[in-house]
């Protein structure tokens, strides 16, 4: 046998992709090290935002300029907006701005843990998907707010894992399989709060279609080493959902054969 | 003269002045802008067509890495 080649079957608003890893362009210490971050991540998708500037500053110029020599999906967010007008606003000015209409829709409601406002998420994402975007709703695990979600017409889910930044992981598996078990039919991306590959490839193997972050790669040590890690995590995660889990259970279950068992006698 | 706001900083501008003459003075004739006046959002094309006025609250965003 080969070696199994890469599915390209995670498709997002029409659109099919090979990576599942979706990337993050915040928090590096250099537009290089990002630029090298996005190359190993194998990533097709990046996202990123939109910020008042002096037109003095030209800092921000290296990262577009990378970003846009990725080649990859542009993803934009209406990251810090805290009301529906801010976000449907924000969102206006990325699609004029990177001529795209999709949209990592961000509304957040309490500063503490970025949680996002579920009412005002579903609000904003029906205004926006009446305008013509495509919206890709960064959401809590609440299975109920994501039905409302997937009825005002978002055909992709972003869950968080924990909030943005902390790197704690999957904090809540019961609501993350719920949400598994009773959407089915639509992709659903892990967003924010994944610290380790470990964490990403649990997320794959437990059926969550992609994931997206930013500050485990940004802030690692070796940003672009990171984004390898969590690429093949990411992939020996989904390969080990198509492949099929074993069953856990209580008891041990020799796997040695016990028949021809030596120094055995019967007494 | 006017006063208006820029990015949440105060600035006075001549009166009648379009928003596409405003933001050459400023500098961001050559620069990858949006534009959004007192919280609504402002269409490139219709820049040469919209004068700012006084009290009007200017938001100019560009591209940044985000998560």
């Amino acid at each position: 046998m080969t070696r199994t080649a890469p599915e390209k079957n995670f498709t997002l608003y029409g659109e099919t992709f090979t990576s599942r890893f979706l990337l993050g362009t915040a928090l590096y210490t250099s537009p290089q090290i990002m630029r090298d971050a996005i190359v190993q991540s194998r990533s097709e998708i990046v996202t990123l935002g939109l910020r008042r500037q002096n037109p003095a500053d030209r800092a921000g110029d290296a990262i577009w300029q990378f970003i846009q020599q990725s080649g990859c999906r542009l993803l934009p967010n209406t990251a810090g907006c805290k009301s529906v007008k801010e976000a449907v606003t924000l969102a206006e000015m990325s699609r004029e701005i990177f001529a795209t209409d999709w949209i990592k829709l961000e509304v957040i409601g309490d500063d503490y843990n970025l949680q996002p406002d579920p009412f005002g998420l579903v609000e904003a994402s029906d205004i926006l998907i009446k305008k013509g975007f495509k919206v890709l709703p960064y959401c809590t695990d609440d299975l109920i707010l994501c039905k409302r979600l997937v009825d005002v017409g978002c055909e992709v889910l972003m869950p968080w894992g924990a909030p943005i930044g902390t790197g704690q992981g999957l904090l809540n598996r019961y609501n993350l399989n719920t949400l598994r078990e009773r959407i089915k039919d639509i992709p659903m991306i892990i967003d924010a709060g994944l610290g380790a590959p470990s964490q990403a490839a649990e997320a794959m193997e437990m059926g969550f279609d992609g994931i997206l972050l930013n500050t485990a790669v940004a802030k690692a040590l070796n940003p672009p080493l990171m984004a390898e890690a969590f690429a093949d995590a990411i992939d020996a995660g989904r390969k080990a959902y198509n492949a099929g889990l074993m069953q856990k259970r209580q008891t041990a279950s020799p796997s040695t054969p016990t028949i021809g068992q030596p120094f055995w006698h019967q007494q | 003269m006017i006063t208006i706001s820029l990015n949440n900083e105060t600035k006075e501008i001549v009166a009648n002045i379009l928003l596409s003459d405003a933001l050459v003075q400023w500098g961001f004739g050559e620069t990858k802008i949006a534009v959004a006046i007192n919280g609504e959002f402002v269409p490139r094309s219709t820049y040469n067509l919209r004068t700012i006025l006084a009290d009007d609250q200017i938001d100019i965003v560009t591209p940044i890495g985000g998560g």
